[in-house]
């Protein structure tokens, strides 16, 4: 998966964000809606899209979506 | 010392023990071997199987491997299983995913192992006597059946699902004296709770919020299947029993 898909599909796990807010630098856990719920998405999309298992506790270790996808794309 | 007519033993019970590889399950086999059953266990995992056979304490064990969610391994198991005295469904697997992420694999998934093949394994055991009059069957339902978790919809469901069987189940068997219960733990240290991407000392802090001030452990949940197929629980059956140290339900 490249970044822009990325970025894409992470936005598309969200609701109340306009798409157009979310870039590769954008700090997600400071994002109005970022919740408990929203870590539980991501662990499932990884899940799904990478067959990965990643934790709560390293997504928050992630500061920006950028982050998010270099640690997700380098998981074992 | 123990007195030879203890309602609370499990001696010259024989028991079977689905799920025993890990978690509730390995403490269940390991319990009902100390209180006097001779105990059979099944579940997928072979190498971890064998480690649950080599806790167990006394004779006449058996360990058989299967995969309850395959017609054949099912049917395979069940018959080479002796008459039973006891069964206590533990297998079942969990994994957080919100209502938004949901697929037709997903429940596929969970319903098949905690739904699915525990009513298919009882059937089976049903139609070919498995077993004995007076035999006790426990279910491991969760306080998530009624108490709602985020990203736990599909388990919420699978578990509701088996304590609504197990009622139905109770009610047809009643007649031979078989009696049908479920336990629903809250928050028990298991691999099952800790394979969720949660951290561990965020489950820690959680445990606090119960007034017990703890999850449980795998034993707390064992004594109680001890005393469901043992025979001071004798006039049990149809019941739904919370274990949760006074919590409400899952927590997290």
């Amino acid at each position: 998966m490249t970044l822009e898909e990325f970025i894409t599909a992470f936005a598309d796990l969200l609701d109340e964000t306009d798409p157009a807010e979310i870039g590769a630098g954008t700090y997600f856990q400071e994002l109005d809606e970022w919740s408990s719920l929203s870590n539980l998405s991501v662990i499932a999309f990884v899940k799904t899209e990478y067959g990965k298992s990643i934790t709560v506790k390293e997504i928050r270790a992630c500061e920006t979506i950028e982050d998010l996808y270099n640690y997700v794309e380098n998981a074992a | 010392m123990q007195p030879k007519d203890d309602v609370f033993s499990l001696c010259g019970k024989t028991v079977l023990v689905t799920g025993a590889s890990s978690g509730i399950g390995r403490q269940a086999a390991v319990s009902c071997a100390e209180r006097g059953a001779a105990v059979v266990v099944t579940a997928r995992r072979e190498e971890a199987l064998r480690q649950t056979l080599g806790e167990l304490p006394g004779e006449g064990h058996r360990l058989i491997c299967a995969d309850l969610t395959r017609p054949d391994e099912r049917e395979a198991l069940v018959g080479a299983l002796p008459a039973l005295d006891g069964v206590v469904h533990c297998a079942g697997v969990s994994t957080r995913t919100p209502c938004k992420l949901i697929t037709e694999e997903h429940i596929r998934q969970v319903m098949d192992v905690n739904f699915t093949a525990q009513v298919l394994l009882q059937t089976a055991l049903l139609k070919q006597k498995r077993l004995k009059s007076a035999a006790s069957v426990v279910f491991l339902a969760s306080r998530a059946a009624e108490y709602p978790s985020p990203g736990n919809a599909i388990y919420s469901a699978s578990k509701g699902a088996l304590v609504s069987y197990a009622k139905c189940l109770g009610l047809e068997l009643a007649g031979r004296g078989i009696r049908v219960n479920c336990i629903r733990p809250g928050m028990v240290w298991t691999d099952l709770i800790l394979g969720q991407g949660i951290d561990e000392a965020e489950l820690r802090e959680a445990q606090l919020k119960y007034p017990l001030k703890r999850f449980g452990t795998p034993a707390d949940v064992a004594n109680l299947i001890v005393y469901l197929l043992s025979d001071a629980s004798a006039w049990m059956t149809g019941s739904s029993l919370d274990l949760s140290g006074g919590g409400e339900g899952i927590l997290i």
